[in-house]
């Protein structure tokens, strides 16, 4: 709980904090840990309710760890027309994800949906973990994700543990 | 860093920096902006930097990393100056031919651009017809300045506005010069940013007078500023790359506006989406702060103010002025009603103005060149520039900019360079989930406030995506709805459960389950959530839908009566097949179906299992023969 008792130090204990504590939360832990947050109501003037309403309200909060990799693609309009839909489902196939899961059984992936990234003049956009890939096609996602599984496949099979 | 007291500090300074710049120097500007970066920018400059280390031609020629050209379409973008030689698509296995080019004064022909018109390379930047068809003002540092330098900026004349207006203006002097100029408000709506600024000062002075007590948590200050960095529209990046390329600029902007209103402390509210706008925000406020262009008594005008930088966490609706407010204060990013107005009673309870990133860089530019100047660019009614993000079915995307009123043909056309492979225009669609769609025989309306407006779109904040034959406009309108549907804040229920049962009626109409009446329910609900959504993102989202209708009711009809989606892209109403007189067996399709729908022996003809087919069109796409049937 260091973190968090850094956190609130940082960002002062008021109700107008809130949104900000979680987002540094979010930074440290990659998503909101509940005795993070069970912290955060007990040592502070935001309430249960506040950290619950905020938390659910904005998009970028998540209860649940992300998975090792994160592949994030764009449905924003210009990746839309030039071929987003065809590559979300080229990923929710590959990765086997339904309706609202976006992360794998074996916790190998992370898919989210982005409204845009601000890179629409080289759409479709994509980013996995951290790089920006413009001009995507369904199949080259495809290969993209085939390729880290088989690394982490092979990663795993080399580590002793 | 120089410590500066007095305007007179800031004309030394800009002088100095000045006198250690030698024009005839070479220098190479790399485009680092989003776009760029993501092409493999960085990896240029560290081969350009690493060549250059340690080496006699070190001296002669400096490296800058500069902020979104614009031209994105084609990057990663190199410049030469002071030749301006143009070079696009550069790698770094370039870096060696660049700078033996530099060295025998020449050219590398095969990094020119070269225009789909005439076929010819184009050698300088200002030749290049996406470049030389523009007017660029909140754009125009963008591409000069490294925008982590201050000094960069300051060499261009940067905060000459804030030594001038601080030490010679009244805060009543620049209302009237913003007013003189027509500015209006470049978030999207187009509210006469004048008028809004107006009632906020006299707000803030009535408190100033009054006396008057802090909220929780508030900075000592009786009203506040804001820029709204949210750019909720997804497909537009102009005010991202504003942040990124020149944040000083921005800056420079909401330190005037704190001036004129008396508000001592400024935001910048900024979506998470984009770090390195935050980034080199943070940075700029950093170096602004260190200077003395930020703190207590700004270059001996008694005036003080200092910025605070917050992120968004991926809320549309935080993009509504008093949705950001609640968000800034911590809460849930819900709107209220207004009145009372953010002028009147905004963050913590005070007079609050919050202006666009566009708005914001017009603002010293104003100041220092004249109410004249800004006024003679543009239409009466819409003066200035109009910046957009050109995107989608188009040849060259990137970000423009162009004087206000000119059609919007000219942008399609000329600097956007026609529709992609040569496809045939469908429509454009500008004001994002809120705007709508234009039909191609409507692209001589100039954009502008009023144009647009009567034409059932908007100007919105920038967002232009140009769709083809192949964009199917009822998807258009699913899309948006769907996006609207998503963001709904669900305060109000026309809103909330209006956009959903419209998102209903869309997705029944996409996927052939629709009928004709649907269409006639379809257009009451667009009419009423209108008409009774409290904020804007439900008093707009039927636009998409309603201008689809009015102008492309055909492909509704098409959907409803033939179940038949005339430009493919609805899967559900899309089958594929294979000719077998012109299929060859040669086992393409087979490989790149990623369902294993199609079999057939090598070199005979295939057959696609329509029970297993997921319509996913990638066989379409690679057979070299045309021999896949898409109806
Ligand atoms: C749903 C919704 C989203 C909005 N998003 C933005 C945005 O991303 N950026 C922006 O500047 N204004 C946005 N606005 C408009 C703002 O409420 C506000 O009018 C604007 O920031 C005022 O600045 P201006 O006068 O400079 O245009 C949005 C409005 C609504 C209703
Ligand atoms: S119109 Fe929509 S977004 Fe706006 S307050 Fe109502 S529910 Fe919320
Ligand atoms: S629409 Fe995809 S990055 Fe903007």
């Amino acid at each position: 709980m260091n973190e968090v008792i850094t956190i609130l130090e940082h960002q002062g204990t008021g109700r107008d904090a809130c949104v900000k504590v979680l987002q540094e939360i979010q930074g440290v832990f990659g998503y909101l840990p509940a005795e993070a947050l069970r912290y955060v109501a007990d040592h502070s003037q935001i309430t249960k309710r506040q950290i619950y309403g905020v938390a659910t309200f904005y998009e970028l909060f998540r209860f649940k760890p992300p998975g090792r990799h994160q592949v994030k693609v764009c449905r924003g309009t210009a990746c839309h027309v030039r071929g987003a839909p065809q590559i979300l489902d080229a990923v929710a196939e590959e990765l086997n994800l339904h309706g609202s899961e976006d992360t794998t059984e074996d916790g190998e992936f992370t898919f989210e949906k982005i409204a845009c990234f601000g890179a629409c003049a080289l759409a479709p956009v994509t980013v996995t973990d951290g790089q920006t890939h413009g001009a995507m096609t369904p199949d080259k996602m495809r290969k993209q994700l085939k390729a880290i599984l088989k690394k982490a496949r092979a990663g795993k099979q080399e580590d002793p543990s | 860093m120089t410590r500066l007291h007095a305007p007179a500090d800031l004309v030394a300074w800009k002088d100095q920096i000045r006198s250690r710049i030698d024009p005839q120097q070479t220098q190479i500007s790399v485009c680092t902006g989003t776009g760029c970066a993501s092409a493999g920018a960085g990896k240029v400059v560290h081969c350009l930097r690493e060549e250059l280390a340690g080496n006699h031609r070190g001296q002669k020629i400096s490296v800058k990393a500069t902020g979104c050209h614009g031209f994105c379409e084609r990057g990663p973008l190199v410049v030469i100056h002071p030749s301006e030689v143009f070079y696009n698509r550069v790698k770094e296995e370039h870096v060696p031919e660049i700078l033996t080019a530099l060295d025998e004064d020449g050219v590398v022909t095969k990094l020119l651009y070269v225009d789909p018109q005439t076929q010819q390379p184009v050698v300088k930047e200002h030749e290049v017809p996406f470049y030389s068809h523009q007017q660029r003002m909140a754009l125009g540092k963008n591409g000069l300045v490294d925008p982590c330098e201050i000094e960069d900026y300051i060499a261009l004349d940067g905060y000459a506005a804030v030594a001038k207006t601080l030490t010679t203006m009244t805060p009543v002097q620049v209302i009237e010069t913003i007013k003189q100029s027509g500015l209006r408000g470049r978030g999207g709506a187009g509210f006469p940013t004048a008028t809004k600024w107006e009632m906020a000062a006299n707000n803030i002075t009535a408190r100033r007078q009054s006396g008057g007590t802090n909220g929780s948590g508030a900075p000592d200050t009786f009203g506040y500023v804001i820029c709204n960095g949210d750019e909720g529209d997804p497909g537009a990046f102009m005010d991202r790359s504003i942040l990124e390329g020149n944040p000083h600029g921005v800056l420079e902007g909401l330190i005037l506006g704190g001036y004129t209103l008396g508000a001592n402390v400024g935001y910048f509210y900024i979506r998470d989406e984009y770090p390195l706008a935050i980034q080199h925000m943070n940075r700029a406020i950093e170096q602004a702060t260190a200077c003395g262009l930020l703190g207590k008594n700004i270059l001996g005008s008694g005036f003080d103010f200092q910025v605070i930088v917050a992120c968004g966490s991926g809320a549309f609706v935080c993009g509504e002025e008093t949705a950001l407010i609640a968000s800034i204060e911590g809460e849930r990013g819900m709107p209220r009603p207004r009145p009372p107005y953010p002028a009147e009673s905004g963050l913590w309870g005070k007079p609050t103005i919050i202006n666009n990133v566009k708005t914001w860089t017009y603002i010293p530019l104003i100041l220092l060149k004249g109410h004249e100047w800004f006024r003679g660019i543009g239409t009466p009614t819409s003066p200035g520039t109009a910046v957009f993000s050109l995107v989608g079915k188009v040849n060259n995307t990137g970000l423009i900019e162009v004087p206000m009123g000119t059609p919007l043909r000219h942008l399609v056309e000329v600097l956007g360079g026609g529709v992609l492979k040569g496809k045939k225009l469908k429509a454009v669609q500008t004001g994002g989930p809120s705007g709508g769609c234009i039909p191609a025989e409507l692209l001589d309306t100039p954009v502008d406030y009023e144009s647009l407006g009567g034409i059932g779109s908007m100007m919105g904040s920038g967002g232009m995506v140009v769709m083809d034959e192949d964009t199917c406009m009822v998807d258009v309108a699913r899309y948006f709805l769907a996006f609207t549907q998503i963001e709904s804040c669900g305060k109000c229920v026309p809103c909330r459960l209006g956009t959903r049962r419209m998102l209903e009626i869309l997705t029944r109409i996409t996927t052939g389950k629709g009928t004709e009446n649907d269409l006639i329910t379809l257009e009451e609900f667009a009419v009423s959530v209108k008409a009774t959504s409290l904020c804007g993102l439900g008093q707009t989202a039927p636009n998409p839908v309603l201008t689809t209708l009015q102008y492309f009711r055909h492909e509704y009809e098409a959907h409803v009566r033939d179940k038949k989606c005339t430009a493919h892209a609805c899967r559900e109403l899309v089958t594929y097949s294979i000719i077998a007189d012109l299929c060859k067996g040669c086992g393409l399709c087979v490989r790149h179906c990623p369902v294993s729908s199609i079999n057939g022996e090598r070199k005979m003809p295939h057959e696609i299992d329509p029970e297993a087919c997921v319509r996913c069109g990638s066989c379409y796409d690679v057979c070299k023969f045309e021999a896949v049937q898409r109806d």
